[in-house]
């Protein structure tokens, strides 16, 4: 059974990290920094060629992560499969263990670094949970055929953007997500935990109940932060953040000290998470470190967190 | 309307190769409403080509270039001209028919774009996939699935920005515009409803639709 499934449905307090397999065949530097996660998150997303940068597979490294003892979760989008494509990633997945998913639409090639690349979505988001639920309750694959032994039980989960305005259409598509078989979510990077308070207020106000894991994204510097306000949609870093990020690499800068403002982002996330645990604004938290998994003990150990 | 552009014309010219007769036909729908296979269009081709050392033999508009029995019409008498080849000026159906009908070389003179609508003078937007299954019911009279760039029919993906699509920013987000046609209309509650999965079944092709109850 899924350990974050566990984890959640105990009341514990969710933490899960993400990580992207290498653009090559060469593994090692994702299972070092995994091998210093293990113990300290329930689980380790593994994405599907985020940003639709093309990667080795998410399959694969979840393999990997799994033989290694950590607690894979396999990032599914709709962008490069149809759903025979998924569904049968799904049942290698489980085979192997990995019964955690994630579903997502998935980033348009046009957006990535392979821009001729045919998009799919043969199904969404919305799509995948549905025909996975199907799966497990019928017992049979996409096309209503009898699977050979019985369906893998899944622990499924959905992301959602809650900086999203109309809000409405993010909320309505929770629902939906919800109601097709999703039984926690991961969030986009949360920095103005108000603006999280509104929207789970929101989630509460339309009914849904699910188990939510408020994304947060550690900054390395303040380039990186107004880098994302511009680029990427639903991440809003408050200005008093860019500052103090930026006053920190001029502090560098005359110290002659390196990678102050990267230590200020451990400390930032590291108060967010200690917030959104200590008021119980939701279930758990999911770090997105960008690369940098390896800071991702030292922010659980200064929030106070651990995989319990 | 389907809508069509011109190719450039060294890519026609590199089609017609050393052919030196040349019959030209236009279309009098969609292409005379692009200005891509109109009696304008038609009158600059042949001067062009007449320019770059062809003869062109015939020119005529058909109606439709897509309507075999008034195509057939309309290339009888191109033939009887002898062109070495034909160049249509019509979408790629119109193409197909006149091809169809002619027993020399029949080349497009323009791309075919999209099913769309005349925005406004001289602009055409793209506005139906033709998938066979349509939703605009649901949707407010907007598709999303020509509208989306994802073709996402269960709501709005994370990706756009100040309601501009990620993958183009010029564009709207579909069901941005969805909802606010629907909030407009009184009809939010048909966001809420769940829609069954279509799949592809129907959509393998060529599609063909018959009153005469099968493929003649």
């Amino acid at each position: 059974m899924s350990v974050l499934q566990n984890a959640l449905d105990a009341g514990k307090f969710g933490v899960t990290a993400e990580m992207a397999p290498p653009k090559g065949c060469d593994f090692s530097a994702q299972l070092d920094a995994a091998a210093l996660l293990a113990g300290k998150v329930h689980a380790v997303n593994v994405t599907d060629m985020q940003s639709a940068s093309l990667k080795a597979s998410s399959l694969g490294l979840c393999i990997h992560l799994k033989q290694a003892g950590l607690e894979p979760i396999l990032q599914i989008t709709g962008r490069d499969r149809n759903r025979m494509g998924i569904l049968g990633d799904v049942l290698s997945a489980a085979s192997f263990g990995i019964d955690t998913i994630l579903a997502l639409t998935g980033d348009h090639p046009v957006v990535g670094d392979c821009p001729e690349s045919k998009p799919v979505y043969d199904l969404d988001s919305v799509g995948i949970l549905k025909m996975l639920a199907k799966m497990q309750q019928t017992g049979c694959d996409c096309g209503g055929n009898e699977l050979t032994g019985p369906a893998p039980k899944l622990y499924m989960g959905a992301s959602v953007t809650p900086l999203y305005e109309p809000l409405f259409l993010q909320i309505n598509k929770l629902r939906q997500k919800v109601d097709s078989g999703a039984m926690y979510i991961q969030t986009q990077g949360i920095f103005d935990l108000d603006m999280f308070r509104r929207f789970l207020d929101e989630v509460d106000k339309a009914g849904i109940r699910t188990h939510i894991m408020a994304g947060v994204i550690p900054l390395k510097a303040a380039g990186m932060a107004r880098y994302m306000n511009e680029n990427v949609p639903g991440i809003a870093v408050p200005q008093a953040m860019i500052d103090r990020l930026a006053a920190e690499g001029e502090r560098g800068k005359e110290l002659g000290v390196k990678g102050l403002p990267a230590k200020l982002g451990i400390e930032m996330a590291a108060e967010m998470i200690a917030k959104i645990k200590d008021e119980k604004l939701c279930d758990g938290v999911h770090i997105m470190a960008i690369g940098a998994e390896r800071n991702i003990p030292a922010i659980l150990e200064k929030a106070g967190v651990t995989a319990e | 309307m389907i809508i069509t552009q011109k190719k450039p014309v060294e890519e026609l010219m590199g089609l017609l190769g050393e052919a030196k007769r040349v019959a030209i036909i236009g279309c009098g729908s969609c292409a005379t409403a692009c200005h891509t296979g109109g009696d304008p269009e038609i009158a600059e081709l042949k001067t062009y080509l007449e320019a770059h050392g062809k003869t062109v033999v015939a020119t005529a508009v058909a109606d439709y270039c897509c309507m075999n029995l008034g195509v057939k019409g309309k290339v009888k008498p191109l033939m009887a001209a002898q062109p070495d080849c034909i160049v249509c000026m019509s979408c790629g159906d119109g193409v197909q028919c006149v091809a169809n009908n002619a027993s020399v070389p029949v080349y497009p003179s323009n791309n075919t774009m999209f099913l769309g609508e005349a925005v406004r003078f001289g602009q055409w937007e793209e506005a139906c996939h033709l998938c066979g299954n349509c939703v605009l019911g649901q949707t407010g009279g907007i598709c999303p699935i020509a509208h989306c760039a994802k073709s996402l029919v269960n709501g709005p993906c994370g990706g756009q920005k100040n309601g501009k699509c990620e993958v183009n920013p010029e564009n709207d987000c579909a069901w941005i515009l969805i909802y606010k046609r629907l909030e407009a209309l009184g009809q939010l509650d048909k966001l809420a409803q769940t829609r069954e999965d279509k799949g592809y079944r129907d959509v393998s092709y060529p599609r063909t639709v018959s009153l005469r109850g099968k493929k003649s």
